[in-house]
């Protein structure tokens, strides 16, 4: 599963958008998110969400706010259809 | 999926103004599929790079050198993975890019099919090819797709003690005993030309340059950045006091530029076809990783499943 | 307090971290997921910083104007004092998380018990690894878990590794005339026996992995008394140091 991965640094300010890494679910990709964007320093609160629990608007295009399938974070809705058979995250 | 005339000119001008192309933007078709392929190549590069330089961990010298070339690979191991996910915002999926890294179909950067012979080796690695490495992506920290030109200012950050590791190495060993000087001479001379090809053909063969350039995928040109390079490395080797493997090597003071001699594209060529000392071990490495961990991933998923409606 | 003995212990900690930390370094680039390779690799070089902060202590105590590097590269096998679990190899991923887990167990409970020892120095390392081997703990037991519970192939190769691996465990806390001499400089061992036992049997539990029947307990590495894996691991660890003698790099 793909994760988005948002951090707070030590010294405050908002939750920022770092990048996204794959996990088989929200503890390892908090623990994965640890070892990736932060290299284990202190202090710094981590927020992780699946990518497809991520609702986008669309970039100002009037048909896009018509088309409900298209309000994904990313490109191509079907990319997030990964059958549980696959063998790899 | 098609896009009409007019939106390919605004999204000409938003490239030229220096306006970020995010994810969700409408773009040419061509401009997605060139990005993930180059993002795809250079997040492989990254993951295929952790081999030669891994292969010197386990005889680092001192206890301080093996903590800096663990963290250094393990440093290589982050970016792959966030080039991956800038890879991922254009809709490939990273299971895709692994499988055609691992068939043979995609490319990684040709320097990683050199072998490793020497600790000197290492000190090669961070002093020209990550130099050559950090001279490609200063430029692309401006490229015009957001989540590739953030990744790279993030690999960038990390990058900085990378090449001085690799000086570091070699200054020491050039500062040694004979044997340990003749190994840096060693290195740089097995080291130097690969480097030099890292930039890619000739700016007259490179047929994707001029579209890239224009989307500004591509920021600087090959020779441009290979010229830059000799120029910024000639006088570290000098300072090492080790010489450069090109008899045709010289100032010119006309041009303020080094003259250096012709680059051997033959190898260049047989390389990323796949006859490279080690584009079959990296390979069939890889395949190895990936196919006797398949068994771990099974199981992660399964837990995962099994446990994901006990909340 | 005896000066020699708390060197010999210091060297049994360093020793531990340093061979694990050798052993994690291996799986580099050949990890099953590209996100637990970089985790892996923060736990190895972990393990490395403890190694170099129980080395360096050591040399100190000792006198002789050794260092880490010295005293990491150039000891003979029969010099080494890890225990005989850390130098197994990492065979399989089960294999490796296995080793990792029951020694994070035991480290966790040993760095507790030494960040209240008398002695100012051991104290002061003990409390800085002891909240990075909390982490260590954390994510071995989650892998066992994951992996216990996970596919009938990950169980069968968990516990398969668990099994192979539990003779090496008693050595843990086997106390010798060492570590009985030192005192409330260092720990007892036996008593660390009990919560580490809970802590696995618990954990299995959640792995539904059957924790391995009672028997004989391999010893020795404390010693110096290694298995033969010890010598080609220190072939490749010191081959530079012992090409090029006296060499700086």
């Amino acid at each position: 599963m793909l994760f988005e991965i948002f951090i707070r640094s030590q010294h405050g300010l908002a939750h920022k958008h770092v990048g996204s890494l794959h996990a088989p679910d929200a503890a390892m990709a908090l623990a994965n998110a640890r070892d990736v964007y932060t290299r284990r320093h202190e202090g710094v609160s981590i927020w992780v969400v699946p990518s497809a629990e991520i609702t986008a608007s669309s970039p100002g295009n009037r048909e896009a706010l018509f088309e409900p399938a298209n309000n994904k974070v990313y490109r191509h809705p079907g990319f997030y259809d990964i059958p549980p058979e696959v063998k790899n995250l | 999926m098609e896009i009409a005339a007019a939106p390919e000119l605004s999204f000409q001008a938003r490239i030229d103004e220096g306006v970020k192309i995010e994810p969700k933007d409408a773009m040419p078709e061509a401009y997605r599929q060139t990005l993930i392929r180059q993002i795809s190549q250079h997040a492989h590069s990254e993951i295929v790079g952790q081999l030669p330089e891994g292969n010197w961990i386990g005889r680092a010298p001192t206890l301080q050198r093996k903590a800096i070339l663990l963290a250094k690979v393990q440093d290589e191991a982050g970016h792959g993975l966030y080039l991956y996910s800038a890879a991922e915002t254009l809709g490939a999926s990273r299971n895709d890019l692994v499988a055609d890294l691992l068939s043979g179909k995609a490319k990684y950067s040709s320097i990683f099919n050199y072998p490793t012979l020497t600790w000197a080796d290492i000190g090669a690695i961070g002093w020209l090819v990550d130099g050559a490495a950090i001279m490609n992506q200063i430029p692309l920290c401006r490229c015009s797709y957001g989540p590739y030109a953030r990744a790279m200012v993030r690999i960038c950050k990390e990058e900085s003690f990378h090449q001085r590791q690799g000086f570091d190495i070699l200054r020491v060993l050039c500062q040694g005993t004979a044997a340990q000087k003749a190994m840096a001479q060693d290195a740089l001379n097995r080291w130097w030309w690969p480097s030099l090809m890292m930039f890619g053909p000739p700016d007259e063969q490179s047929s994707h340059s001029a579209q890239s350039m224009q989307w500004k995928i591509k920021l600087v040109s090959n020779d441009g950045l290979r010229q830059k390079f000799v120029d910024q490395t000639v006088p570290q080797a000098d300072f090492l006091g080790l010489r450069v493997p090109d008899p045709d090597l010289k100032w010119n003071e006309e041009r303020g530029h080094y003259d250096f001699g012709p680059i051997p594209w033959e190898e260049f060529h047989q390389v990323i076809r796949g006859h490279g000392p080690c584009n079959r071990d990296r390979l069939l490495t890889r395949q190895k990783a990936h196919h006797e961990g398949a068994w771990v991933r099974e199981a992660l998923n399964a837990y995962a499943r099994k446990h994901e409606k006990a909340g | 307090m005896a000066a020699p003995a708390v060197f010999e212990f210091c060297l049994r900690l360093g020793d531990n971290d340093l061979i694990l930390s050798q052993r994690l370094g291996e799986w580099c680039g050949r990890g099953p997921v590209l996100e637990e390779d970089l985790a892996l690799t923060n736990v190895a070089l972990d393990l490395l910083g403890q190694a170099r902060l129980w080395l360096s202590h050591a040399a100190s105590i000792e006198g002789r104007g050794r260092n880490e590097d010295q005293l990491a590269f150039l000891r003979d096998a029969g010099e080494f004092r890890n225990l005989l679990l850390v130098e197994e190899p990492n065979g399989d991923y089960a294999h490796t998380m296995a080793r990792q887990y029951y020694f994070d167990a035991w480290h966790l409970v040993v760095l507790d018990a030494l960040s209240i020892a008398s002695d100012a120095s051991v104290r002061d390392i003990a409390a800085k690894a002891v909240k990075e081997v909390a982490y260590h703990l954390q994510r071995s037991r989650d892998w066992m878990i994951r992996l216990g519970d996970g596919t009938e192939e990950s169980h069968r190769r968990l516990q398969a590794a668990a099994d192979q691996l539990w003779p090496y465990t008693g050595e843990m806390f086997a106390m010798d005339e060492v570590e009985a001499s030192l005192g409330d400089v260092g720990c007892d061992l036996e008593a660390l026996r009990a919560p580490w036992r809970e802590e696995v049997q618990s954990t299995f539990a959640r792995a539904t992995l059957a924790v391995p029947a009672a028997g004989w307990m391999q010893r020795g590495g404390k010693q110096g008394v290694h298995s033969e894996k010890l010598g080609l691991l220190l072939a490749e660890m010191q081959f530079l140091q012992r090409a090029y003698p006296g060499a700086q790099w």
